[in-house]
Protein backbone atom coordinates (compact mmCIF):
# COMPACT_ATOMS: atom_id res chain seq x y z
CA UNK A 1 0.00 0.00 0.00
CA UNK A 2 1.50 3.73 -1.25
CA UNK A 3 1.80 6.33 0.86
CA UNK A 4 -0.30 9.65 1.35
CA UNK A 5 1.42 13.09 1.37
CA UNK A 6 1.84 13.81 5.32
CA UNK A 7 3.18 10.08 5.76
CA UNK A 8 5.58 11.02 3.39
CA UNK A 9 6.54 14.91 4.77
CA UNK A 10 6.37 13.48 8.45
CA UNK A 11 8.61 10.67 7.70
CA UNK A 12 11.32 13.03 6.13
CA UNK A 13 10.79 15.42 8.97
CA UNK A 14 11.00 12.81 11.56
CA UNK A 15 14.21 11.14 10.34
CA UNK A 16 12.30 7.52 9.87
CA UNK A 17 12.36 5.74 6.69
CA UNK A 18 8.84 5.23 6.51
CA UNK A 19 5.93 6.46 9.19
CA UNK A 20 1.93 5.53 9.07
CA UNK A 21 -1.10 7.10 10.05
CA UNK A 22 -1.65 6.73 13.83
CA UNK A 23 2.01 6.53 14.78
CA UNK A 24 3.52 9.25 17.18
CA UNK A 25 6.64 10.74 15.45
CA UNK A 26 9.01 13.72 16.49
CA UNK A 27 8.47 15.82 14.10
CA UNK A 28 11.05 18.63 13.40
CA UNK A 29 10.16 22.15 11.60
CA UNK A 30 11.86 23.76 8.56
CA UNK A 31 9.96 26.70 10.37
CA UNK A 32 7.86 27.20 12.99
CA UNK A 33 5.82 30.71 12.82
CA UNK A 34 4.56 33.15 14.99
CA UNK A 35 3.46 36.62 14.79
CA UNK A 36 1.94 39.16 18.06
CA UNK A 37 1.32 36.24 19.79
CA UNK A 38 5.31 35.76 20.21
CA UNK A 39 5.68 38.04 23.55
CA UNK A 40 3.23 35.61 24.69
CA UNK A 41 5.43 32.54 23.69
CA UNK A 42 8.53 34.49 24.85
CA UNK A 43 7.20 34.39 28.22
CA UNK A 44 6.30 31.07 28.00
CA UNK A 45 9.80 30.02 26.93
CA UNK A 46 11.84 31.86 29.83
CA UNK A 47 9.23 30.20 31.73
CA UNK A 48 10.68 26.70 30.35
CA UNK A 49 14.09 27.41 31.76
CA UNK A 50 15.08 27.99 28.03
CA UNK A 51 17.78 30.60 27.05
CA UNK A 52 18.58 30.36 23.26
CA UNK A 53 16.09 29.53 20.61
CA UNK A 54 17.53 26.14 19.52
CA UNK A 55 18.44 27.68 15.84
CA UNK A 56 17.70 31.28 14.61
CA UNK A 57 17.30 30.47 11.20
CA UNK A 58 14.23 28.60 12.04
CA UNK A 59 12.25 30.83 14.09
CA UNK A 60 9.98 32.97 11.80
CA UNK A 61 8.35 35.84 13.43
CA UNK A 62 5.31 38.67 11.74
CA UNK A 63 3.90 41.69 13.08
CA UNK A 64 0.48 41.74 11.66
CA UNK A 65 -2.35 40.92 14.11
CA UNK A 66 -2.55 44.87 15.60
CA UNK A 67 -0.75 46.76 12.96
CA UNK A 68 -0.09 49.54 13.41
CA UNK A 69 -1.06 49.69 17.14
CA UNK A 70 -4.23 50.58 18.34
CA UNK A 71 -3.46 51.01 21.99
CA UNK A 72 -0.07 51.21 23.94
CA UNK A 73 -0.51 48.13 25.26
CA UNK A 74 -0.38 46.41 22.01
CA UNK A 75 2.47 48.84 20.94
CA UNK A 76 4.48 47.31 24.07
CA UNK A 77 3.82 43.92 22.67
CA UNK A 78 5.46 44.33 19.29
CA UNK A 79 8.53 46.43 21.54
CA UNK A 80 9.01 43.02 24.02
CA UNK A 81 8.90 41.39 20.32
CA UNK A 82 11.74 42.94 18.78
CA UNK A 83 13.70 42.86 22.05
CA UNK A 84 13.33 39.30 21.53
CA UNK A 85 14.30 39.06 17.97
CA UNK A 86 17.31 41.33 18.91
CA UNK A 87 18.17 39.37 21.71
CA UNK A 88 18.00 35.97 20.02
CA UNK A 89 19.12 37.14 16.54
CA UNK A 90 15.74 35.48 15.05
CA UNK A 91 16.44 35.62 11.42
CA UNK A 92 13.49 35.76 9.88
CA UNK A 93 11.53 38.76 11.52
CA UNK A 94 9.10 40.95 9.22
CA UNK A 95 8.05 44.09 10.60
CA UNK A 96 4.53 45.40 11.51
CA UNK A 97 3.84 46.55 7.96
CA UNK A 98 5.04 43.79 6.15
CA UNK A 99 2.20 42.00 6.24
CA UNK A 100 0.01 38.91 7.83
CA UNK A 101 2.08 36.06 8.34
CA UNK A 102 0.49 33.30 6.38
CA UNK A 103 1.42 35.55 3.22
CA UNK A 104 4.82 37.14 4.11
CA UNK A 105 6.57 33.48 4.97
CA UNK A 106 5.79 31.89 1.26
CA UNK A 107 6.46 35.49 -0.11
CA UNK A 108 10.04 35.43 1.03
CA UNK A 109 11.09 32.22 0.61
CA UNK A 110 10.43 30.36 3.80
CA UNK A 111 8.06 27.79 2.47
CA UNK A 112 9.77 24.78 0.00
CA UNK A 113 7.74 21.62 -0.93
CA UNK A 114 8.00 18.54 1.18
CA UNK A 115 8.91 20.15 4.66
CA UNK A 116 6.96 20.60 7.91
CA UNK A 117 5.94 24.67 8.59
CA UNK A 118 4.57 24.59 12.29
CA UNK A 119 2.97 27.61 13.28
CA UNK A 120 1.39 29.29 16.68
CA UNK A 121 -1.80 30.02 14.10
CA UNK A 122 -4.49 28.23 13.03
CA UNK A 123 -4.65 29.03 9.31
CA UNK A 124 -0.79 27.81 9.39
CA UNK A 125 -2.50 25.35 7.56
CA UNK A 126 -2.21 27.49 4.12
CA UNK A 127 1.11 26.28 3.57
CA UNK A 128 -0.30 23.44 2.05
CA UNK A 129 -0.39 25.47 -0.97
CA UNK A 130 3.07 25.09 -2.00
CA UNK A 131 3.06 21.23 -1.56
CA UNK A 132 4.40 21.61 2.54
CA UNK A 133 2.29 20.62 5.38
CA UNK A 134 1.72 23.35 7.41
CA UNK A 135 0.53 22.43 10.83
CA UNK A 136 -0.79 24.63 13.50
CA UNK A 137 -0.19 24.06 17.32
CA UNK A 138 -0.40 26.03 20.53
CA UNK A 139 1.83 28.96 21.86
CA UNK A 140 3.19 26.24 24.91
CA UNK A 141 3.81 23.91 22.06
CA UNK A 142 5.08 26.58 20.02
CA UNK A 143 7.74 27.87 23.16
CA UNK A 144 8.66 23.99 23.00
CA UNK A 145 9.60 23.99 20.01
CA UNK A 146 11.63 27.14 20.04
CA UNK A 147 13.54 25.37 22.98
CA UNK A 148 13.88 21.64 21.63
CA UNK A 149 13.70 22.36 17.62
CA UNK A 150 11.05 19.64 17.50
CA UNK A 151 7.37 18.49 18.96
CA UNK A 152 5.50 15.39 18.71
CA UNK A 153 2.51 14.65 16.08
CA UNK A 154 0.61 12.19 15.22
CA UNK A 155 0.48 11.64 12.35
CA UNK A 156 -2.74 11.88 10.84
CA UNK A 157 -5.23 9.62 8.27
CA UNK A 158 -5.92 11.78 5.14
CA UNK A 159 -9.19 12.78 3.54
CA UNK A 160 -8.76 13.36 -0.67
CA UNK A 161 -10.46 15.71 -1.88
CA UNK A 162 -11.13 15.26 -5.59
CA UNK A 163 -12.47 18.86 -7.22
CA UNK A 164 -13.43 18.45 -10.83
CA UNK A 165 -14.97 20.47 -13.20
CA UNK A 166 -14.55 23.79 -14.56
CA UNK A 167 -15.89 27.35 -12.71
CA UNK A 168 -18.53 28.87 -13.53
CA UNK A 169 -17.68 32.74 -14.54
CA UNK A 170 -18.56 34.58 -11.22
CA UNK A 171 -17.04 31.13 -9.09
CA UNK A 172 -13.93 31.62 -7.04
CA UNK A 173 -11.78 29.48 -5.45
CA UNK A 174 -13.63 30.67 -2.15
CA UNK A 175 -17.01 29.35 -3.37
CA UNK A 176 -15.25 25.97 -4.17
CA UNK A 177 -14.17 25.53 -0.28
CA UNK A 178 -17.40 27.05 1.25
CA UNK A 179 -19.23 24.41 -1.19
CA UNK A 180 -16.59 22.04 0.58
CA UNK A 181 -17.25 22.69 4.01
CA UNK A 182 -20.59 23.15 3.72
CA UNK A 183 -20.83 19.65 2.85
CA UNK A 184 -18.38 17.97 5.10
CA UNK A 185 -19.29 20.52 8.25
CA UNK A 186 -16.95 21.69 10.69
CA UNK A 187 -15.28 19.08 12.11
CA UNK A 188 -15.18 16.86 8.66
CA UNK A 189 -11.57 16.84 8.54
CA UNK A 190 -10.77 16.88 12.32
CA UNK A 191 -7.44 15.50 13.20
CA UNK A 192 -7.18 14.89 9.31
CA UNK A 193 -4.80 15.44 6.45
CA UNK A 194 -6.19 16.89 3.28
CA UNK A 195 -5.35 16.30 0.41
CA UNK A 196 -6.52 18.58 -2.61
CA UNK A 197 -6.72 16.94 -6.44
CA UNK A 198 -8.69 17.66 -9.57
CA UNK A 199 -8.79 19.84 -12.66
CA UNK A 200 -10.15 22.36 -10.70
CA UNK A 201 -7.07 22.73 -8.46
CA UNK A 202 -4.80 21.80 -10.87
CA UNK A 203 -5.61 25.17 -13.06
CA UNK A 204 -5.57 26.81 -9.79
CA UNK A 205 -2.72 29.53 -9.06
CA UNK A 206 -0.94 29.19 -6.22
CA UNK A 207 -3.44 32.39 -5.00
CA UNK A 208 -6.14 30.21 -4.93
CA UNK A 209 -4.62 27.03 -3.43
CA UNK A 210 -3.74 29.03 -0.33
CA UNK A 211 -7.03 30.13 0.31
CA UNK A 212 -8.26 26.83 -0.02
CA UNK A 213 -5.45 25.48 2.32
CA UNK A 214 -6.34 28.39 4.48
CA UNK A 215 -9.77 27.06 5.04
CA UNK A 216 -9.65 23.65 5.74
CA UNK A 217 -9.03 24.84 8.94
CA UNK A 218 -12.13 25.54 8.98
CA UNK A 219 -13.06 21.36 8.85
CA UNK A 220 -10.70 20.89 11.87
CA UNK A 221 -7.76 19.15 9.44
CA UNK A 222 -4.21 19.10 10.76
CA UNK A 223 -2.61 20.14 7.12
CA UNK A 224 -4.59 21.16 4.36
CA UNK A 225 -2.58 19.98 0.95
CA UNK A 226 -2.41 20.24 -2.56
CA UNK A 227 0.71 18.11 -4.24
CA UNK A 228 3.72 19.80 -5.88
CA UNK A 229 3.45 20.59 -9.86
CA UNK A 230 4.37 22.91 -12.53
CA UNK A 231 1.74 25.62 -10.30
CA UNK A 232 3.56 25.34 -7.99
CA UNK A 233 7.27 24.82 -9.97
CA UNK A 234 7.20 28.03 -11.71
CA UNK A 235 5.79 29.97 -8.72
CA UNK A 236 9.62 28.93 -6.58
CA UNK A 237 11.24 29.23 -9.76
CA UNK A 238 9.90 33.27 -9.92
CA UNK A 239 11.42 33.18 -6.47
CA UNK A 240 14.74 31.83 -7.65
CA UNK A 241 14.30 28.90 -5.02
CA UNK A 242 15.60 25.33 -7.15
CA UNK A 243 17.10 23.14 -4.10
CA UNK A 244 14.36 20.82 -2.84
CA UNK A 245 12.83 17.57 -3.02
CA UNK A 246 9.58 16.91 -4.38
CA UNK A 247 7.69 14.84 -2.13
CA UNK A 248 4.49 13.25 -3.72
CA UNK A 249 1.68 11.47 -2.49
CA UNK A 250 1.64 7.17 -4.42
CA UNK A 251 -0.69 6.60 -6.48
CA UNK A 252 -1.98 3.57 -4.67
CA UNK A 253 -1.77 5.77 -1.03
CA UNK A 254 -4.45 4.76 1.65
CA UNK A 255 -6.83 7.36 2.10
CA UNK A 256 -9.65 7.39 4.94
CA UNK A 257 -11.89 8.85 2.60
CA UNK A 258 -12.50 10.35 -0.72
CA UNK A 259 -15.13 13.04 -1.55
CA UNK A 260 -15.44 13.68 -5.37
CA UNK A 261 -17.16 17.16 -6.36
CA UNK A 262 -18.07 18.16 -9.71
CA UNK A 263 -17.29 22.32 -9.57
CA UNK A 264 -19.33 23.00 -12.30
CA UNK A 265 -22.73 23.04 -10.66
CA UNK A 266 -21.36 25.18 -8.12
CA UNK A 267 -22.70 29.30 -7.89
CA UNK A 268 -21.30 31.67 -5.35
CA UNK A 269 -21.58 30.47 -1.96
CA UNK A 270 -22.07 32.27 1.10
CA UNK A 271 -21.63 31.08 4.82
CA UNK A 272 -24.29 32.66 6.80
CA UNK A 273 -24.01 33.46 10.98
CA UNK A 274 -22.50 32.42 13.20
CA UNK A 275 -20.60 28.86 11.51
CA UNK A 276 -18.59 28.65 8.66
CA UNK A 277 -20.76 25.02 7.79
CA UNK A 278 -23.21 26.89 7.37
CA UNK A 279 -22.86 27.57 3.62
CA UNK A 280 -26.30 28.14 1.28
CA UNK A 281 -25.92 29.71 -2.97
CA UNK A 282 -25.91 33.84 -2.62
CA UNK A 283 -28.80 33.33 -4.76
CA UNK A 284 -30.96 31.62 -2.11
CA UNK A 285 -29.98 33.67 0.61
CA UNK A 286 -32.60 36.31 0.38
CA UNK A 287 -32.70 39.71 1.46
CA UNK A 288 -29.61 40.55 4.06
CA UNK A 289 -28.50 44.45 4.23
CA UNK A 290 -25.43 44.62 5.40
CA UNK A 291 -23.26 47.49 7.10
CA UNK A 292 -19.51 46.94 6.41
CA UNK A 293 -17.62 44.60 3.81
CA UNK A 294 -14.29 43.48 4.40
CA UNK A 295 -12.08 42.49 1.65
CA UNK A 296 -8.79 41.04 2.52
CA UNK A 297 -7.11 39.32 5.34
CA UNK A 298 -4.36 35.89 5.01
CA UNK A 299 -7.93 34.38 3.15
CA UNK A 300 -8.55 36.53 0.11
CA UNK A 301 -5.93 39.29 0.73
CA UNK A 302 -4.07 38.47 -2.79
CA UNK A 303 -3.34 40.48 -6.20
CA UNK A 304 -5.96 38.59 -7.46
CA UNK A 305 -8.43 38.80 -5.08
CA UNK A 306 -8.32 42.63 -5.13
CA UNK A 307 -7.90 42.66 -8.76
CA UNK A 308 -11.79 41.00 -9.08
CA UNK A 309 -12.69 42.95 -6.53
CA UNK A 310 -11.41 46.22 -8.05
CA UNK A 311 -13.09 45.64 -11.56
CA UNK A 312 -16.27 44.88 -10.09
CA UNK A 313 -16.19 48.14 -8.42
CA UNK A 314 -14.75 50.30 -11.10
CA UNK A 315 -16.33 53.52 -12.13
CA UNK A 316 -18.98 52.80 -9.70
CA UNK A 317 -19.45 53.84 -5.59
CA UNK A 318 -19.89 51.76 -2.45
CA UNK A 319 -23.70 52.53 -1.56
CA UNK A 320 -24.28 54.54 1.24
CA UNK A 321 -24.09 53.52 4.50
CA UNK A 322 -22.05 51.00 3.98
CA UNK A 323 -18.47 50.56 4.55
CA UNK A 324 -15.64 48.79 2.52
CA UNK A 325 -12.42 48.13 4.25
CA UNK A 326 -9.61 46.26 2.52
CA UNK A 327 -6.82 45.20 3.83
CA UNK A 328 -3.88 43.64 1.30
CA UNK A 329 -2.16 40.51 2.31
CA UNK A 330 1.15 42.06 2.13
CA UNK A 331 3.24 44.90 1.25
CA UNK A 332 4.37 43.29 -1.86
CA UNK A 333 0.67 42.50 -2.85
CA UNK A 334 -0.23 46.53 -1.77
CA UNK A 335 2.67 47.81 -4.31
CA UNK A 336 1.60 45.23 -7.03
CA UNK A 337 -1.80 46.38 -6.53
CA UNK A 338 -0.64 49.85 -6.67
CA UNK A 339 1.03 49.30 -9.72
CA UNK A 340 -1.58 47.19 -11.61
CA UNK A 341 -3.89 50.28 -10.57
CA UNK A 342 -5.74 48.29 -8.81
CA UNK A 343 -6.20 50.41 -5.86
CA UNK A 344 -6.82 53.26 -7.57
CA UNK A 345 -9.99 51.51 -8.74
CA UNK A 346 -10.87 50.47 -5.50
CA UNK A 347 -10.24 53.80 -3.06
CA UNK A 348 -12.15 56.03 -6.55
CA UNK A 349 -15.05 53.70 -5.34
CA UNK A 350 -15.05 55.05 -1.97
CA UNK A 351 -13.18 51.60 -0.58
CA UNK A 352 -10.67 52.72 2.19
CA UNK A 353 -7.16 50.80 2.26
CA UNK A 354 -5.47 49.83 5.54
CA UNK A 355 -2.10 49.10 5.84
CA UNK A 356 -1.17 45.06 5.24
CA UNK A 357 -2.45 43.48 8.35
CA UNK A 358 -4.68 41.51 9.78
CA UNK A 359 -7.65 44.57 10.48
CA UNK A 360 -11.01 43.49 11.93
CA UNK A 361 -10.36 39.44 11.07
CA UNK A 362 -10.06 38.84 14.34
CA UNK A 363 -11.98 41.76 15.97
CA UNK A 364 -9.50 43.79 18.50
CA UNK A 365 -9.51 46.85 16.03
CA UNK A 366 -9.24 48.28 12.55
CA UNK A 367 -13.05 48.69 11.85
CA UNK A 368 -14.87 46.25 14.57
CA UNK A 369 -18.68 46.00 14.02
CA UNK A 370 -21.21 47.98 16.28
CA UNK A 371 -24.11 46.19 18.17
CA UNK A 372 -26.83 45.12 15.60
CA UNK A 373 -24.34 45.68 12.58
CA UNK A 374 -23.96 43.11 9.67
CA UNK A 375 -20.69 42.49 7.68
CA UNK A 376 -20.02 40.39 4.31
CA UNK A 377 -16.48 39.44 4.69
CA UNK A 378 -13.91 37.43 2.54
CA UNK A 379 -12.45 35.96 5.74
CA UNK A 380 -12.43 32.73 7.05
CA UNK A 381 -14.54 32.74 10.60
CA UNK A 382 -17.94 34.09 11.17
CA UNK A 383 -17.89 32.90 14.65
CA UNK A 384 -20.35 35.11 17.16
CA UNK A 385 -18.44 38.43 18.56
CA UNK A 386 -15.41 37.53 15.79
CA UNK A 387 -15.56 40.58 14.62
CA UNK A 388 -15.07 42.55 17.81
CA UNK A 389 -19.01 43.12 18.68
CA UNK A 390 -20.77 39.87 20.23
CA UNK A 391 -24.13 42.18 19.72
CA UNK A 392 -23.38 41.95 15.91
CA UNK A 393 -26.24 40.65 13.61
CA UNK A 394 -23.60 38.51 11.78
CA UNK A 395 -21.05 38.31 9.48
CA UNK A 396 -21.08 36.54 6.15
CA UNK A 397 -18.30 34.98 4.56
CA UNK A 398 -18.17 35.20 0.37
CA UNK A 399 -15.77 36.12 -2.37
CA UNK A 400 -13.80 38.87 -2.69
CA UNK A 401 -15.95 39.21 -5.79
CA UNK A 402 -19.15 38.69 -3.76
CA UNK A 403 -17.97 41.34 -1.20
CA UNK A 404 -17.41 43.71 -3.56
CA UNK A 405 -20.63 43.46 -5.75
CA UNK A 406 -22.54 43.49 -2.16
CA UNK A 407 -20.93 46.59 -1.28
CA UNK A 408 -21.85 48.39 -4.31
CA UNK A 409 -25.73 47.00 -3.86
CA UNK A 410 -25.72 47.54 0.35
CA UNK A 411 -27.00 44.21 0.60
CA UNK A 412 -25.82 40.37 -0.37
CA UNK A 413 -25.66 39.98 -3.88
CA UNK A 414 -24.58 37.47 -6.42
CA UNK A 415 -21.54 38.79 -8.21
CA UNK B 1 -6.64 10.24 39.50
CA UNK B 2 -10.22 10.42 40.56
CA UNK B 3 -12.56 13.79 40.00
CA UNK B 4 -15.67 14.49 41.39
CA UNK B 5 -17.61 17.66 40.63
CA UNK B 6 -20.38 19.50 39.32
CA UNK B 7 -21.74 19.14 36.14
CA UNK B 8 -22.28 22.19 33.54
CA UNK B 9 -23.72 20.73 30.42
CA UNK B 10 -22.93 23.02 27.31
CA UNK B 11 -25.92 21.84 25.10
CA UNK B 12 -24.29 22.44 21.90
CA UNK B 13 -21.91 21.10 18.68
CA UNK B 14 -18.86 23.46 17.16
CA UNK B 15 -18.42 25.49 20.81
CA UNK B 16 -14.90 27.72 19.32
CA UNK B 17 -12.60 29.68 20.97
CA UNK B 18 -13.77 32.31 20.06
CA UNK B 19 -16.88 32.27 22.50
CA UNK B 20 -14.77 30.23 24.91
CA UNK B 21 -12.47 33.09 24.75
CA UNK B 22 -13.28 36.31 22.62
CA UNK B 23 -10.36 37.39 20.33
CA UNK B 24 -11.09 41.07 21.58
CA UNK B 25 -9.19 39.64 24.66
CA UNK B 26 -6.04 37.83 22.92
CA UNK B 27 -3.45 40.36 22.75
CA UNK B 28 -4.58 41.95 26.42
CA UNK B 29 -1.38 40.98 28.41
CA UNK B 30 -3.97 39.35 31.10
CA UNK B 31 -2.62 37.10 33.76
CA UNK B 32 -4.86 33.88 33.75
CA UNK B 33 -7.08 34.71 37.01
CA UNK B 34 -7.86 37.85 34.71
CA UNK B 35 -8.56 35.62 31.65
CA UNK B 36 -10.70 33.55 33.75
CA UNK B 37 -13.21 35.93 34.67
CA UNK B 38 -13.68 36.19 30.55
CA UNK B 39 -14.18 32.30 30.45
CA UNK B 40 -17.04 31.11 27.86
CA UNK B 41 -18.37 34.90 28.06
CA UNK B 42 -19.43 35.13 25.03
CA UNK B 43 -21.33 31.80 25.29
CA UNK B 44 -23.10 32.14 28.96
CA UNK B 45 -22.18 35.35 30.18
CA UNK B 46 -23.26 34.14 33.53
CA UNK B 47 -20.57 31.29 33.76
CA UNK B 48 -17.69 33.03 35.21
CA UNK B 49 -19.66 34.37 37.71
CA UNK B 50 -20.93 31.19 38.94
CA UNK B 51 -18.24 29.02 38.04
CA UNK B 52 -16.83 26.88 40.96
CA UNK B 53 -13.52 24.62 41.63
CA UNK B 54 -13.37 21.09 40.61
CA UNK B 55 -16.30 21.95 37.99
CA UNK B 56 -16.92 19.66 35.34
CA UNK B 57 -17.86 20.64 31.56
CA UNK B 58 -19.52 18.41 29.26
CA UNK B 59 -20.33 19.18 25.99
CA UNK B 60 -21.09 18.63 22.33
CA UNK B 61 -19.18 17.61 19.00
CA UNK B 62 -16.18 19.26 17.71
CA UNK B 63 -15.44 21.53 21.44
CA UNK B 64 -12.78 24.11 21.15
CA UNK B 65 -13.06 24.72 17.41
CA UNK B 66 -11.60 27.62 15.62
CA UNK B 67 -8.59 29.97 16.74
CA UNK B 68 -5.35 28.05 18.42
CA UNK B 69 -5.94 30.43 21.55
CA UNK B 70 -4.59 28.14 24.25
CA UNK B 71 -6.77 31.17 26.35
CA UNK B 72 -9.43 29.61 26.11
CA UNK B 73 -8.00 26.18 27.77
CA UNK B 74 -6.01 28.68 30.70
CA UNK B 75 -9.39 30.06 31.10
CA UNK B 76 -11.67 27.59 31.96
CA UNK B 77 -8.57 25.87 33.84
CA UNK B 78 -8.12 29.06 36.38
CA UNK B 79 -12.09 29.09 36.19
CA UNK B 80 -11.96 25.85 38.79
CA UNK B 81 -13.15 23.57 35.54
CA UNK B 82 -11.12 20.37 35.99
CA UNK B 83 -11.94 18.15 33.29
CA UNK B 84 -13.75 18.62 30.19
CA UNK B 85 -16.10 15.56 28.60
CA UNK B 86 -17.04 16.28 24.83
CA UNK B 87 -18.52 13.95 22.02
CA UNK B 88 -15.36 15.43 20.40
CA UNK B 89 -12.79 17.83 20.57
CA UNK B 90 -10.67 20.07 17.57
CA UNK B 91 -7.29 18.90 17.00
CA UNK B 92 -5.77 22.03 18.85
CA UNK B 93 -7.66 22.37 21.54
CA UNK B 94 -6.75 18.82 22.75
CA UNK B 95 -3.35 18.99 22.31
CA UNK B 96 -3.52 22.57 24.32
CA UNK B 97 -5.23 20.86 26.82
CA UNK B 98 -3.28 18.18 27.69
CA UNK B 99 -0.29 20.68 27.10
CA UNK B 100 -1.90 22.60 30.11
CA UNK B 101 -2.59 19.38 32.10
CA UNK B 102 -6.34 19.79 32.10
CA UNK B 103 -8.49 16.74 31.73
CA UNK B 104 -10.10 16.28 28.49
CA UNK B 105 -12.00 13.06 27.91
CA UNK B 106 -13.91 11.80 24.66
CA UNK B 107 -16.79 10.30 25.12
CA UNK B 108 -19.80 10.68 23.03
CA UNK B 109 -21.75 8.49 24.32
CA UNK B 110 -21.76 10.40 28.12
CA UNK B 111 -22.11 14.37 26.06
CA UNK B 112 -25.45 12.54 24.44
CA UNK B 113 -26.58 11.09 27.39
CA UNK B 114 -25.81 14.31 29.20
CA UNK B 115 -27.47 16.40 26.51
CA UNK B 116 -30.28 14.37 26.21
CA UNK B 117 -31.16 14.42 30.14
CA UNK B 118 -30.18 18.13 30.38
CA UNK B 119 -32.42 19.28 32.76
CA UNK B 120 -31.39 16.50 35.19
CA UNK B 121 -27.85 16.49 34.27
CA UNK B 122 -26.72 20.47 34.61
CA UNK B 123 -25.98 20.73 38.42
CA UNK B 124 -25.67 16.86 39.32
CA UNK B 125 -21.84 15.44 39.83
CA UNK B 126 -19.96 13.38 37.24
CA UNK B 127 -17.37 11.12 39.18
CA UNK B 128 -14.17 10.45 36.71
CA UNK B 129 -11.16 7.66 36.87
CA UNK B 130 -8.76 9.22 34.18
CA UNK B 131 -6.45 6.05 34.98
CA UNK B 132 -8.92 3.39 34.35
CA UNK B 133 -11.01 5.61 31.94
CA UNK B 134 -14.30 5.19 33.32
CA UNK B 135 -16.94 8.22 34.04
CA UNK B 136 -20.31 8.21 35.93
CA UNK B 137 -23.21 10.43 35.54
CA UNK B 138 -26.72 10.27 37.71
CA UNK B 139 -25.66 6.85 38.12
CA UNK B 140 -24.56 5.89 34.18
CA UNK B 141 -21.60 4.49 33.85
CA UNK B 142 -19.41 5.07 30.59
CA UNK B 143 -16.07 4.21 29.49
CA UNK B 144 -13.40 5.79 27.56
CA UNK B 145 -10.41 5.91 26.15
CA UNK B 146 -7.48 6.88 28.89
CA UNK B 147 -4.16 8.47 27.87
CA UNK B 148 -1.39 6.86 27.12
CA UNK B 149 2.30 6.84 25.26
CA UNK B 150 4.07 10.51 24.93
CA UNK B 151 0.77 12.32 25.42
CA UNK B 152 0.70 10.98 28.94
CA UNK B 153 4.13 11.81 29.72
CA UNK B 154 3.57 15.17 29.23
CA UNK B 155 0.40 15.60 31.44
CA UNK B 156 1.94 13.17 33.90
CA UNK B 157 4.68 16.65 34.06
CA UNK B 158 2.17 18.62 34.88
CA UNK B 159 2.09 19.98 31.34
CA UNK B 160 4.26 20.80 28.46
CA UNK B 161 6.05 23.46 30.20
CA UNK B 162 7.05 21.04 33.29
CA UNK B 163 8.44 18.67 30.59
CA UNK B 164 10.27 21.15 28.37
CA UNK B 165 12.13 22.06 31.75
CA UNK B 166 12.73 18.83 32.58
CA UNK B 167 14.20 17.82 28.92
CA UNK B 168 16.41 21.41 28.93
CA UNK B 169 17.81 20.05 32.33
CA UNK B 170 18.83 16.99 31.29
CA UNK B 171 20.23 17.54 27.91
S1 LIG C 1 -6.00 37.59 8.68
FE1 LIG C 1 -7.43 36.80 10.20
S2 LIG C 1 -7.36 34.59 9.98
FE2 LIG C 1 -5.58 35.41 8.91
S3 LIG C 1 -3.89 35.31 10.41
FE3 LIG C 1 -4.85 37.34 10.57
S4 LIG C 1 -6.41 37.16 12.17
FE4 LIG C 1 -5.85 35.09 11.52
Amino acid sequence: MGKTLIEKILAAASGEKEVRAGEIVFARPHMILSHDNSAAISKIFFDMGAKKVWNPSRVFIALDHAVPPPDWKKAQNHKIIRNFVEEQGIENFYEAGTGICHQVLPEYGHVIPGVVILGSDSHTTTHGAFGAAGIPIGRTETASVWALGETWLKVPETIKIVLNGRLQENVYPKDVILHVIGRLTADGASYKAVEFHGDVVRSMGISGRMTICNMAAEMGAKAGMVPFDDVAREWFDSLGITQYDIVLPDEDAAYEKVYEFDCSQITPQVAKPHKVDNVVPVSELGEVEIDEALLGTCTNGRVEDLRIAAEILEGKKVAKGVRLLVYPASRKVLEEALSLGIVEKIVKAGGEVAVPACGPCLGAYGGVLAPGERAVSSANRNFKGRMGCSEDTGIYLASPATVAASALAGRIVVP
Amino acid sequence: MILDGRIWVLDDDDINTDVIYPGKYTYEPFGPEEMAKHALEDFDPDFASKVEEGDIIVAGRNFGCGSSREQAVTSLKFAGIRAIVAESFARIYYRNAINQALVVIDCADASRFARKNKEKVHGSRARIDTENGRLEILGEEFSFVPLSGKALEIFDAGGLVEYTKRRLASS
